[in-house]
């Protein structure tokens, strides 16, 4: 599904997969994407384009296809027309194995551990154990590591999820309103996340109704209707 | 890669044996089969001998189906094989060591308890570790194909009762050369290595083919 319909712009400083360092120049560019779900169109022509250290924020309604547009560049989707473009990461790989995609569900274990939930997911996205328990630290949830992850609160279940993009190193992050349930401290360590990813020269998707104090370009998704608020 | 298998290994297994897990279910179901089959048939021991495989057969298979409807769908609705999939370990081998796992936390506990079993079916002591090498040569052959209902299923609320209706036919000739390696160990008079190594074939086919075939099913239903 990734058609790579021209060489990458810059120079791309190519590094091989699993190295925790960025490639530096990266840029994703998605044209005339339309996505079909369930015979209803969600959207057509969508195009957009992030380079390193930028973010986007996907806007509209609900049900105008932001999630159907992050899962579709997580390669969860396929799209019905367009293509997208990871341009400056290693050749070969799939969108989806530079990504990290942090949706609704949180994808935990309520009999594991807290450390043991984030511990497999890092071992199954390309960190380590070190990198687990420092993206745990992170996340303000180290205490609770050794507790299953059944008894934690909606938030703290939202904040695990979240701790799998410092966990392992990805270029590109695809969320999916992340700021859902959890509070302002949270809110503020998630957005240092992002800046330090940011800086590192990765790239940001970023679904949300609320406004983030990051910079960054947005995208705008279906007509909002006259009277509703955005 | 190998690392990622190695721990999606360790939490299947780790999810197999704690609380909710359902690791010695199918011992237990199995046990429950094999226990109640003299109290039907009557104590007649040389009919039961004469039933013996195929009631340990039968057992052995339903009891390696219990779980499997679980197999991927848990997976399915807490997302976690949404991201499985933009792992760089291959579908087929997330299945495989998925399916794996499964069968180590409900296989094994079969094949360990059959010797017990085989002794209330009259089954001579010296034939009882011939009857628990069938089931342990079978049951992996059972668990993998029984992958391939489970991943056809993945998205089906209610699929549980599914998975076994799709699953049986295919199990067929694991179940006929299953028995007939269990008679000839306990009765003779062929001998055991036939019918066992037909069995083993038939097991290591489905432990290439059925991942395959699962992870192609999977695709399908993620879709």
């Amino acid at each position: 599904m990734t058609a790579k319909a021209d060489p990458p712009d810059g120079d791309p400083l190519r590094s091989d997969r699993g190295t925790s360092q960025l490639d530096a120049g990266m840029r994703l560019r998605g044209r005339d994407l339309a996505c079909v779900r369930g015979g209803r169109e969600v959207f057509s022509g969508v195009s957009f384009g992030i380079e390193a250290g930028s973010l986007i924020k996907l806007r509209g309604p609900n049900g105008a296809g932001k999630s159907s547009l992050l899962r579709l560049v997580a390669g969860l989707l396929r799209p019905s027309a367009g293509d997208l473009d990871l341009d400056g990461g290693p050749e070969d790989v799939p969108i989806a194995e530079q990504a990290h995609y942090v949706g609704h569900l949180d994808t935990l274990k309520p009999a594991l551990t807290v450390l043991e939930n984030l511990g497999f997911w890092a071992d199954m996205l390309g960190g380590t154990r070190a990198t687990a328990g420092a993206a745990l630290e992170r996340a303000g949830l180290a205490p609770l590591a050794d507790f299953p992850a059944g008894i934690l609160s909606a938030g703290q279940r939202r904040r695990l999820a979240l701790a799998r993009l410092a966990a392992a190193p990805r270029p590109l992050w695809l969320l999916d309103e992340p700021t859902t349930a959890i509070d302002a401290a949270a809110r503020d360590r998630l957005f240092v996340l992002i800046h330090d990813h940011l800086d590192a020269g990765g790239l940001v998707m970023i679904a949300t109704h609320d406004d983030l104090p990051v910079e960054g370009q947005t995208l705008q998704l279906g007509a909002a209707p006259p009277g509703a608020g955005a | 890669m190998s690392g990622a298998a190695l721990a999606l290994f360790r939490r299947e297994v780790r999810l197999a044996v704690r609380v909710g897990g359902g690791a010695m279910m199918g011992a237990v179901f199995f046990l429950t089969v094999v226990v109640i089959m003299p109290f039907a048939v009557g104590p007649d021991l040389n009919l039961l001998q004469r039933v013996g495989p195929a009631i340990l057969w039968v057992g052995a298979l339903l009891a390696s189906l219990i779980g499997l409807d679980r197999l991927f769908q848990a997976d399915h609705e807490d997302g976690s094989l949404d991201l499985m999939t933009m792992t760089e370990t291959p579908l087929v081998v997330i299945v495989a060591v998925k399916a794996a796992a499964h069968w180590v936390t409900t296989g094994l506990p079969l094949v360990i308890v059959a010797p017990v079993l085989g002794l209330m079916l009259n089954v001579e002591p010296g034939a009882l570790v011939a009857v628990a090498l069938t089931l342990l040569v079978g049951t992996p052959g059972l668990t993998f194909v029984g992958a391939i209902g489970a991943a056809l299923t993945v998205a089906l609320r209610r699929g549980g009762l599914l998975v076994p209706v799709l699953v049986l036919p295919l199990t067929v000739p694991i179940l006929i050369f299953g028995v007939s390696a269990t008679g000839a160990a306990i009765a003779g008079p062929m001998s055991i290595s036939t019918p066992l190594a037909v069995l083993g074939s038939l097991t290591l086919l489905s432990l290439v083919l059925a991942p395959l075939a699962a992870a192609a099913a999977l695709r399908l239903a993620l879709e």
